[in-house]
Parts: C-alpha cells; structure tokens; sequence
C-alpha cells in the first residue's frame, strides 16, 4: 500500500532551529554562522574580532571540529566565552548540537554568539543552526573560482570574507573576480578582503557587526 | 558527505508514519530532492542501507528523483532552467541579465511517499 508522506526529511534540524532563533530573538543576541574550508582563517578572524572588540561587545562562540578542542583554547585565550562540539567525523554542526552547546554558555547580555562550523564547503550550507546571518570565508590560497564550484554557500551568504589578501602578490587569486562570482550567485552579499595577518581590512567587518549587533538590539 | 544525517532523518520519519498506520514491512521509499541540494544519490543508498542493515526496514528500495533548479530572473522575473553545469551562474534566456537571480526549485529534499504494509 502506497502512503502519502510528503514531509523535508531534514524538519527535526529545521524545528530546533527556529527555536533556537526565538531564543535568540527574545534574548536579543546576533547569531552568526561562520562557514568555510578547513584552514580558511575562521578561527584567526575570530582571534582578531574577539580581541579586538572585547570592550564594545559581550561575545561567545561555539567551535565545531571533527576532534580536539585547539580552536576552543585558542578563542577562550581571547577572553570569551568559548565551547567545543566535536562531530567525531561528523561534516557540519546541526541545530540539535548547538542547542546542547548552548548549555555550557552564559547567554546573559550576550551580544553576539558566534558558530564556527566543520571546516567544509558543502554540507553544513544545508543546515541552519538558528543563526540570523551565515558568513562565508575564503582565502586567497584557495582559487578564486570556488564560488563557481560551491554556489550555494555563497548564495546563502550575507557576508563574503576574502582572508589572507596579504599573500595575494604570490597568488594567482583575483579578488574582484571572486567577489564577482559571488554577487552573480547572491546580489546582495558583501564582501571584505582582509588580512587577519596584517589587520588590513578588519575595521569594515567590524563595522558590520556593530550595525547588524544595533539592528538585533533595536 | 552528509547523507548519513539524512539517512537517520529518513529512518525516523518512516518508522513514525509506519508505526501510525500500523504497518511493518518496507518496500519502496520514495524521495526528491533538488539538484543543489548536495544529495549524491548512490551515497544516500548506502547510507539507507547502513542504517537499516538487519531492522525490520532491510531490503527497502529507495527512489530517488532530481528537481531541477528553476531561476527566477532578478531583473524581468523570467522563470528558467540553467544548463547542467552552470547551475546559478546563467543569463536570463528573455533578457540576458546574468546577476543575482533567485533560487525558485533545486533546495527540496523531501519523502513523496512510502510503499508498504
């Protein structure tokens, strides 16, 4: 007997991910969902930021990894708050981890929480974790053809980082031609070449994130 | 690599819809899902294979089927299909425009149906 279904099979990362964006709604906080290939720059962009804006902003991050918790020692040297989920072999951090992640964490007059997810180009785009923005990071070491290869992260995007514009005099990396590709797939990414080496560039990024931290507030 | 996560996904949904009409042997599980949804169908077999292997559900055939990806243009909001391998970077076939279209079908990854009894 044939039974109708007709039902996302992926509803259960769904259901839990709303959740997790009336929490953070309710509790005003800017979630943002850090995607990119191992070895990118996330944890250094991290670094930078939590560094940088330690006065301005009460911040706390999640880090996703296959194994260890480096990442998590790195951040949480930085002053936040920072919690390890390891996916032993998993490729990207669901809604349900982040959720029992979020138990080890203060959320009180937290204003940003940050997702760092599994170093992967493919899998954790098909996965929302309650964040309100999904930021996508790309070095220059990488081929500037990546958008092309993995459009749905991009087109999913809000914010595009380019990282590590400090190596691009010894690259064949044209950064107009990536930020291209990437506002075909998504008219409205924007996109910010930076260097978390030389700090070159950090200040537009951090000027997002203020505006978007007094959006959440408002 | 993450159709194991879909698999276990599948495996609750279909347990919970047989459990409701008390059914208890699978035949056929019927999913689409689009193209830029990262499916690898041979990859999701195995994986529905190896969530299955020696339950009551082993043996079940699942269907697979593509949806395509349908554009809607961001400038005269015609509706098309993109060639094979250039998935969002496309021209508007009625006015050119290459830039920004929006993703109308080709994200879906859902269960049509169940064959069972």
């Amino acid at each position: 007997m044939q039974i109708p279904i007709v039902r996302n099979i992926l509803e259960a990362n769904d259901r839990i991910s709303e959740e997790l964006k009336e929490l953070f709604a309710k509790k005003k906080i800017l979630a943002l969902n850090l995607m990119s290939s191992p070895g990118a720059g996330k944890t250094s962009t991290l670094e930078k930021t939590l560094t940088a804006l330690k006065d301005e902003f009460k911040m706390a991050v999640i880090e996703g990894d296959l194994q260890t918790d480096n990442d998590a020692q790195r951040v949480a040297a930085t002053g936040a708050q920072a919690v390890q989920i390891n996916t032993e072999g998993g490729c990207h951090l669901s809604s349900a981890m982040v959720a029992e992640a979020l138990k080890s964490l203060d959320l009180e007059k937290l204003d940003i929480l940050f997702i760092e997810n599994v170093g992967n180009l493919v899998c954790p785009a098909e996965f929302d974790v309650g964040e309100d923005h999904k930021i996508t990071l790309l070095s220059v070491t990488e081929g500037d053809d990546k958008p092309e290869k993995y459009p749905l992260m991009f087109n999913i995007s809000s914010v595009l980082i380019l990282n590590k514009t400090d190596l691009l005099p010894y690259v064949d990396f044209d950064l107009d031609r990536a930020a291209g590709f990437a506002r075909a797939l998504n008219k409205d990414i924007e996109v910010f070449p930076l260097s978390c080496r030389t700090g070159e560039g950090l200040e537009q990024w951090y000027a997002w994130l203020r505006k978007h931290v007094a959006a959440k507030k408002a | 690599m993450h159709e194991m996560s879909i698999a276990q996904n599948l495996l609750e949904i279909i347990s919970q819809e047989m459990a409701k009409n008390g059914m208890t042997t699978l035949h056929t599980v019927k999913i689409k899902y689009g193209r830029m949804a990262s499916v690898v169908p041979e990859a999701l077999e195995t994986a529905f294979m190896a969530v299955t292997i020696k339950t009551d559900l082993e043996g079940a055939v699942l269907e697979l089927e593509e949806i395509p990806v349908t554009l809607e243009c961001s400038d005269c909001g015609h509706e098309f299909t993109p060639d094979e391998d250039e998935i969002l970077l496309h021209p508007c076939p009625q006015c050119g425009q290459d830039f920004g279209h929006t993703v109308k079908t080709g994200r879906e990854l859902y269960i049509e149906y169940i064959e069972a009894e």
